[in-house]
């Protein structure tokens, strides 16, 4: 287990330094560039060279790439063009919003999703299967931001159940020792604060529960309808095993495993759902900020947020990976 | 090791629920005693902006985020009158300026102090201007201290202030070494706000770090601006808002309003729907679609009188946009009046030239083109031209105060186009940065749409950033319009308006583009909100607002 722990570890040097070729590439590949949006209609040739010296985009691509290069290796990101922060504070900042978000969403997806797939599986043909097929469908078919749209204008502004946008109450006094919201008030015993958090993250949470939800609870569906047909589930049963022990060591756990690479999967679209969901709800993570540094083409935002996000990406799956273990003993002597 | 799945569940549900009570209350509070308590909305204004300002250092500013932030805190030596762009006194009460125009004399409020104790005076005044010419390396680049450079020319040697003296503690003797007519207009920008000179060094407000590729923000400009305005500085939650409070000690009145919140929410729908979920109390730049339905809900809409100009530039490099007479067709042939009914937003009008009406420069005597697709074609017949093409760009994925929403203006105008034989190429863009790159960056391009949006009373502020040099964008190199324009500018003040009348109507007989209309920008506020001050030129500090229930 630690081997392969410290094998993927590894693995990912490579990986980074093929990913910050490619996005070096393509960041200077994209037309125009900063100084343009820095000028906008105050833009004259002259002001552009000027800004281009300054910032060293006058020199060669490979120097670049190599002063670029350099400083990462020290752990230096660069610095956003658009908003004068190291690109690194700037992450770590807003890393936590988005995690927040993932996580309410990943678990609406998840106590909804299996629950309502293994429903489905074990009485197929019955409402409930007709009903999480639709619920899929709508999941899967709907865009993020639309759902955002219709839940807000329902939820927020006709009914005023929940806020329409932000991470909290911008009048509301707050301690935030860790920037997650939610934790932070808990952690200061500022209860208001932390139920504020709650449900300022309750309408973009099943906005970006959506898609994850769907494809959960047809993976479950699928995965167990497979596995109570099994042959060592007809023989079990007919051991005469107790039904609830059947349930829960036979069939659900057995069913698992695809169903655990699926959500290892979604968490990487989570973090690309999350740009649009953050944009539609102010929702300050690094979803919204990664949006706002394309549309600025901020070069070291757009390159360091990449980097980290794939970082992180990857040691999810390694996690994903590594739970396999936990579950199928079968894996974990291979290992 | 053989665990049930659900005794893991409850285990680990178990442990997490016995962690959280453990840490509870392991982190102090940090709200003082009895701010527990939601702050109720009756002193809190709430304004939702765009994005976040880009510093809390106005020196180092040209965005309006920025600027609406810095209004509160900040003052300068001139203000505006109320609801118009004209300079009117601020932090100097009265000011003279000497025959050669390179000496002006501000006499100063008195009794007036920064948000940090320290004396607002002469001395302080002139510690700011010398910040200003002194900003070296980062610090002294367009991409920072834009407005300084566009109105002093440069930084240290190269700039046109020379010196300035406190010749007592209410009387500031600044001394240029080349005359810079727009001075007092252009000190009302919050660029050239009053910053206290103590805060400025505690803070290390110049000293911009960074490595070539980007700026750093500095201490003061993150966290510790200090002024003379009505507010003072409380957070900035990067990404989610700044919150401000009343000063006790300000110079003024603050009526209603004792904490500002500005929130951010990047997108436009978003703002809306705050607003009508009572999230926020205002926003800006209402989409013109929206402005009836939010009347009709009863939300108070405020038009900002027009200080902008959206035009349809022709680009001279590509023939034969050269030929007068094609240009003057393009002119006749635009339905103007039918476009700004149908797609901008009601109390907008047709623009006779390149400066909105409320600029002194602004000439009744221009050469107009009204709507006449016959003279139109008699023009295209008489230049020679048959079977024209022509490449039309706009861009995409933008609106603007001047240009909410281009794709409407685009279809408009080339229909008018086809309707007088002009067959038209469109090429669209988006805004940032291909189309900005296509018309600025280089020669490739035919018509366009851009604009501006003025920063202070002053024609060259507008004629002069388009037609002062030639550009990429008119492609045209003519020295007899660079002359009229210098010439009105360098004019002394007394004939400087009628100068710049002349030079407005040679432009719209060289007709280097078409003007199409200066838009009005629409502003919503909560009901209940009374008395916003909505400015042409966005000077609007919330002290005079005042909460009706």
């Amino acid at each position: 287990m630690l081997r392969l722990v410290v094998q993927r570890l590894l693995l990912l040097i490579p990986l980074l330094l093929g990913l910050s070729v490619l996005l070096f590439a393509w960041v200077r590949a994209l037309p125009g560039g900063p100084v343009t949006s820095m000028l906008g209609e105050r833009y004259t040739p002259e002001a552009a060279a000027r800004i281009e010296a300054e910032m060293g985009l006058d020199q060669p691509v490979w120097v670049q790439y190599g002063k670029y290069l350099a400083r990462l290796i020290e752990g230096d990101l660069g610095t956003s063009l658009r908003t004068g922060r190291p690109v690194l504070e700037e992450f770590l900042t807003r890393f936590p919003a988005t995690i927040e978000l993932t996580l309410v969403a990943l678990v609406l997806a998840i106590g909804i999703g299996i629950p309502l797939g293994y429903v489905a599986a074990r009485r197929a043909g019955s409402v409930v299967d007709h009903a999480s097929v639709v619920v899929s469908l709508i999941g899967v078919t709907v865009p993020v931001f639309f759902l955002a749209f219709i839940l807000k204008y329902l939820f927020a502004v006709e009914l005023d159940w929940f806020p329409s946008a932000g991470r909290q109450s911008v009048t509301m006094v707050a301690t935030h020792p860790t920037n997650f919201y939610v934790l932070d008030g808990l952690l200061t015993a500022e209860w208001d604060a932390a139920w504020d958090a709650m449900m300022h993250l309750v309408l973009p949470g099943l906005a970006l529960s959506s898609i994850p939800l769907a494809i959960i609870a047809r993976m479950t569906r699928a995965a167990v309808s497979e596995v109570q047909n099994a042959d060592y589930v007809r023989t079990a049963r007919a051991k005469g095993i107790k039904a609830s022990r059947l349930r829960s060591d036979h069939i659900i756990r057995n069913a698992m495993l695809p169903v655990l690479t699926t959500i290892g999967l979604q968490v990487g679209l989570l973090l690309s759902g999350a740009v649009l969901t953050e944009t539609v709800f102010a929702f300050s993570g690094i979803g919204g900020f990664l949006a706002e540094a394309v549309f600025s083409a901020d070069y070291p935002v757009l390159q360091g947020f990449v980097l980290l996000i794939a970082v992180v990406y990857a040691l999810v799956n390694l996690i994903v990976d590594v739970s396999y273990g936990l579950i199928d003993p079968r894996l974990r002597r291979q290992q | 090791m053989r665990l049930r799945a659900p005794s893991r569940l409850t285990g680990t549900v178990a442990l997490a629920a016995a962690l959280a009570v453990a840490l509870t209350g392991c982190v102090a509070s940090e709200r003082e005693q009895g701010s527990g308590e939601e702050a109720t909305g009756k002193d809190t204004f709430v304004f939702a902006g765009s994005s976040d300002p880009a510093t809390l250092d106005p020196a180092f500013a040209s965005d309006g985020e920025t600027f609406r932030v810095a209004r509160q805190i900040f003052e300068g030596l001139v203000g505006v009158e109320p609801g118009t762009a004209d300079p009117a006194p601020l932090l100097a009460e009265t000011w003279d300026i000497s025959e050669d125009g390179l000496e002006y004399t501000f006499h100063l409020k008195e009794g007036v102090t920064f948000h940090d104790d320290t004396d607002f005076d002469a001395e302080a005044v002139c510690a700011n201007f010398e910040r200003w010419k002194n900003f070296t390396g980062l610090a002294a680049t367009e991409s920072l201290s834009y407005y300084y450079n566009a109105v002093f020319g440069g930084w240290g040697e190269d700039s046109k202030y020379e010196s300035c003296a406190a010749s007592e503690a209410t009387t500031a003797v600044v001394t240029l070494n080349a005359p810079v007519p727009e001075l007092v207009a252009a000190l009302s920008l919050p660029a050239f706000s009053m910053q206290s000179p103590t805060a400025l060094e505690e803070f290390a407000a110049d000293e911009v770090q960074g490595t070539e590729d980007a700026p750093q923000l500095t201490e003061y400009g993150k966290g510790h601006p200090v002024g003379t305005g009505p507010y003072t500085f409380v957070e900035w939650k990067t990404g989610e808002s700044v919150t401000l409070e009343a000063f006790d000690g300000y110079w003024g009145e603050i009526a209603d309003v004792k904490r500002i919140v500005f929130t951010v929410i990047p997108d436009g729908t978003a703002r809306r729907q705050a607003l009508e979920a009572g999230d926020i109390d205002g926003y800006d730049l209402v989409a013109p679609a929206d402005v009836d339905a939010l009347t009709e809900a009863g939300f108070t809409l405020h038009q900002r009188p027009a200080f902008n100009i959206l035009y349809l530039g022709m680009n001279q490099a590509a023939p034969p946009l050269d030929n007068i007479k094609v240009r003057q067709a393009i002119a006749h042939a635009v339905d103007r009046e039918a476009l700004v009914q149908a797609t901008l937003p009601e109390g907008t009008e047709v623009a006779t030239q390149f400066v909105p009406e409320s600029v002194s420069g602004y000439s009744e005597d221009v050469t107009t083109y009204d709507y006449d697709p016959e003279k139109a074609k008699a023009l295209l017949a008489e230049a020679g031209v048959t079977n024209l093409e022509i490449e039309f760009n706009y861009p995409t994925d933008v609106s603007r105060p001047y240009m909410p929403d281009p794709a409407a203006y685009f279809e408009a105008i080339s229909a008018d186009l086809e309707e007088v034989g002009i067959t038209v190429k469109a090429t669209a863009a988006p805004w940032n940065p291909t189309y900005l790159d296509t018309i600025q960056g280089g020669a490739g391009h035919g018509l366009h749409l851009l604009g501006w949006t003025g920063d202070y009373n002053d024609t060259y502020n507008f004629i002069g950033t388009f037609f002062g040099a030639a550009s990429n964008e008119w492609g045209f190199d003519n020295a007899e319009i660079f002359q009229v324009i210098d010439e009105a500018r360098n004019a002394p003040v007394e004939e400087q308006e009628a100068a710049y009348k002349e030079a407005n109507e040679a432009l719209m007989d060289f007709l280097p583009g078409l003007p199409i209309a200066s838009p009005v920008p629409s502003l919503a506020v909560a009901p209940g909100v009374e008395g916003y001050p909505i400015s042409p030129v966005q000077d609007e500090v919330y002290s005079v607002i005042t909460f009706t229930e």
